[in-house]
């Protein structure tokens, strides 16, 4: 401990060392609590990582006779050439740029309308949450029926046009795949997201509001200059957690498109698994994962870079 | 200082011992056998979903452990989703079991990779010559797995609706041409009775893909591989005849006969008359017939040139390599090669028995029944999908490739794709191949 030794040096010796003891004692029982959670993190966390980049400069299969060879950068030579992995990346930004704004305005909107004091604000804030506790492979499953071609939504397209707009086959169109499935991804997650913005607007002070009533604030102003800055933490938060869901997009895509048509919808993650399991090619399916590693690594630190605290 | 030093010493502890506690973990699994504890094998299934055939497999257990003290067999049911990687899961931590049962295709990939050890089938009652050779799993000579039931892919539509559009209802001995198939596609279509002129059956994304639409492409005379030596796809997967099968699949689809991607449930559809004629296999067959009575046709596969095709090999049996006990799975597979079992597990999933003794004691499946049908067809047109271990990557890709022809990719451009990825798997991998 390195602060303050003057403090410390007016304690007579015997105090010193009971306190020394009692340090000693408390960071065994720390060491005791933390334990568990550092097992299982090295265990599933830490190993799995520091295999996968292992096995990404080998030829490891999931299936074979022979032990996996070290091929040092061989798997991303391939993969250099992989159109399919150029199409992924694309697939999985697009999907990432789309949603991050779409998904955290959206779910702020929200957060502020069922923050009013209202009756039965507690219904809405229900409803808007009910998606997020519902599993998300039954979400996929039950979209991919509105989605299709006589589906409810083409129905409904169909009524409020008056006949004259027929919808497109959603999920097998290349153009029309992947903005349904961002459509279908945000009304799932939007819940989760405004429920942390709720939180977050609910740690701002009421005397500043009362404050800017006072000064003639109107709304726009006083969403601005209060409640925005008032939401700074809470923003990096949403951020970097929907930023992360969004590079992790995969069961929607497994269950309702399976990368297609024409590879319209598959992103990194389903590539890796694919590759990794049905191809059952693990070493270049760990090439995938390492090289997307560092691309989202890229990405986290600028946004931690754009959104540190100023002073 | 003091405390970081600590803690960089307290997490390096934690670390040693996870990684020595993981090590462990392998170590104790790594001496060379499993699956038995003396002479109690595990057997392990994927039809915990299933109860019908799951039945018959706790029948044929229950009897054998009856039959004999020396051994016992115990059982494992899996969810026939996560089966196939439970079997790899538990391969790499050297943990099979002795029984396991196996989807045909994957047999030659898991007798290459080890999981599987050759059998000795002389023993049973029943011999392995009277089997449907798609029954009968072997790789490079050895068998290494066999079926009590096989399936074959047809046709169904309805003899009413064929007669009044005046279609020809296609025989086992004169199925119908390519020309033929058109012509009733398009009275069909015209007709305008019909949500799908043809249901394909594409709304399932699994094995189904190659196992429905390999045969189609087979018809055509293009092949996933080229047989001869499995060692490239060139001229088989992108030649003339494999863009052939291309166009004519992507046709169905821009000429609006069937679907691009079929509902949930196209036997559903077909049944409720949504589907004129529908692309299915036979486990359909009895509730179609409950729904259709003799007005039911079941129609053999269209001849596309190079003769009607459809695809062999199901689920099959077989012993791990690990098996710690190799005479008692012996003892239990030869067991179990009894006519009667092959009849039950025939009966209980509506499938075709794998013997035709068996078969004739199958109500529908008997000569002149109704189902002998699918008898013939498995005997005459069934072709086993490639014997080799690169089968499931071929599988991914044509599966991948097909769907990317149906939504309107550039035929041959997909397929030279296609011939190009297996090509690099086959040369990286050097399999040994063959049956």
């Amino acid at each position: 401990m390195s602060t303050r030794p003057g403090a410390a040096a007016d304690v007579p010796p015997t105090r010193r060392a009971t306190q020394r003891r009692a340090r000693r004692r408390e960071s065994l029982a720390a060491l005791g609590m933390v334990s568990p959670a550092v097992f299982l993190l090295v265990m599933f966390i830490v190993i799995p990582v520091v295999l996968a980049f292992a096995l990404a400069f080998t030829n490891a299969r999931l299936v074979s006779p022979t032990p996996a060879q070290f091929t040092g950068v061989q798997n991303f030579r391939v993969l250099l050439d992989d159109p399919l992995f150029y199409k992924s990346l694309r697939n999985t930004f697009y999907f990432a740029v789309v949603v991050v704004p779409l998904q955290g305005g959206l779910a702020l909107v929200l957060a502020l309308l069922v923050n009013a004091k209202v009756k039965g604000v507690n219904f809405f804030r229900t409803v808007y949450f009910l998606p997020v506790v519902t599993s998300m492979v039954v979400v996929s499953i039950l979209w991919t029926l509105l989605y299709q071609k006589t589906g409810l939504i083409n129905e409904l397209i169909s009524h409020l046009t008056l006949g004259l707009v027929q919808g497109p086959d959603w999920l097998n169109n290349p153009s029309t795949a992947m903005p349904a499935i961002i459509v279908m991804s945000v009304w799932q997650g939007v819940g989760f997201h405004m429920i942390i913005w709720l939180a977050g607007l609910q740690t701002i002070p009421q005397d500043l509001y009362e404050a800017a009533d006072i000064d003639g604030a109107t709304r726009w102003t006083r969403f601005w200059h209060v409640t925005w800055p008032g939401l700074s933490a809470t923003r990096t938060f949403v951020l970097i957690t929907i930023t992360i869901n969004a590079f992790a997009l995969f069961t929607q895509i497994s269950v309702m498109t399976q990368g297609g048509p024409l590879d319209s919808t598959s992103t990194v993650v389903y590539q890796a698994v694919r590759t990794g399991y049905s191809q059952q090619q693990t070493g270049y399916a760990s090439a995938i994962s390492l090289v997307f590693f560092v691309l989202v690594l890229a990405v986290s630190l600028v946004q931690r870079f754009l959104t540190r605290e100023k002073d | 200082m003091e405390s970081r030093t600590r803690r960089l010493a307290v997490s390096s502890i934690a670390a040693l011992a996870a990684a020595a506690l993981v090590a462990g973990c392998g170590g104790s699994g790594s001496t060379g056998s499993s699956g038995a504890d003396g002479n109690t094998l595990t057997l392990w299934t994927h039809n915990a979903g299933n109860a019908a055939e799951y039945g018959v497999v706790k029948q044929v257990v229950k009897d054998f452990n009856a039959s004999q003290s020396k051994y016992k067999v115990k059982i494992q049911a899996f969810p026939q989703g996560s089966y196939n990687d439970s079997v790899v899961a538990a391969a790499s931590a050297k943990k099979l079991p002795c029984l396991l049962d196996v989807d045909g295709p994957n047999v030659p990939n898991w007798a290459w990779g080890g999981y599987l050890a050759p059998l000795d089938l002389s023993k049973g009652q029943v011999a392995v010559k009277d089997q449907l050779p798609s029954t009968v799993a072997t790789y490079k000579g050895k068998t290494y797995g066999f079926g009590f039931y096989d399936v074959a892919l047809t046709m169904y539509s309805r003899k009413s609706v064929l007669k009044k559009y005046d279609i020809r209802i296609p025989t086992l001995d004169k199925p119908w041409t390519k020309d033929e198939f058109s012509d009733a596609l398009a009275k069909l279509k015209a007709s305008g009775k019909f949500k799908n002129t043809l249901d394909l059956g594409t709304g399932d994304p699994g094995e189904w893909w190659p196992y429905a639409y390999s045969p189609l492409l087979q018809s055509f005379g293009g092949d996933l591989i080229d047989r001869s030596a499995y060692k490239t796809a060139k001229g088989a997967l992108n030649g003339e005849n494999a863009v052939e099968w291309g166009k004519w699949f992507r046709s169905m689809v821009t000429k609006g006969y069937a679907p691009q991607k079929s509902s949930k449930s196209p036997a559903d559809d077909f049944r409720n008359g949504k589907t004129a004629i529908q692309w299915d296999g036979s486990w359909s067959a009895q509730a179609n017939t409950d729904k259709f009575g003799s007005d039911l046709a079941i129609l053999p596969p269209v001849d596309f040139g190079d003769g009607p095709k459809i695809g062999g090999a199901s689920w099959q049996w077989g012993m791990s390599s690990t098996c710690a006990n190799k005479e008692g799975a012996q003892a239990y597979l030869n067991f179990s090669r009894q006519t009667k079992y092959f009849v039950d597990f025939a009966k209980a999933t509506n499938t075709i028995a794998a013997t035709d003794a068996a078969a004739q004691q199958v109500k529908g499946y008997e000569t002149g029944g109704q189902f002998n049908i699918f008898l013939k067809e498995a005997q005459k047109f069934a072709v086993v999908r490639p014997v080799t271990p690169a089968y499931p990557y071929i599988s991914t890709v044509f599966s991948k490739t097909a769907m990317d022809i149906m939504a309107g990719a550039d035929v041959k451009g997909a397929l030279d794709q296609a011939v190009s990825q297996i090509d690099n798997n086959l040369a990286t991998n050097n399999y040994s191949t063959g049956s």
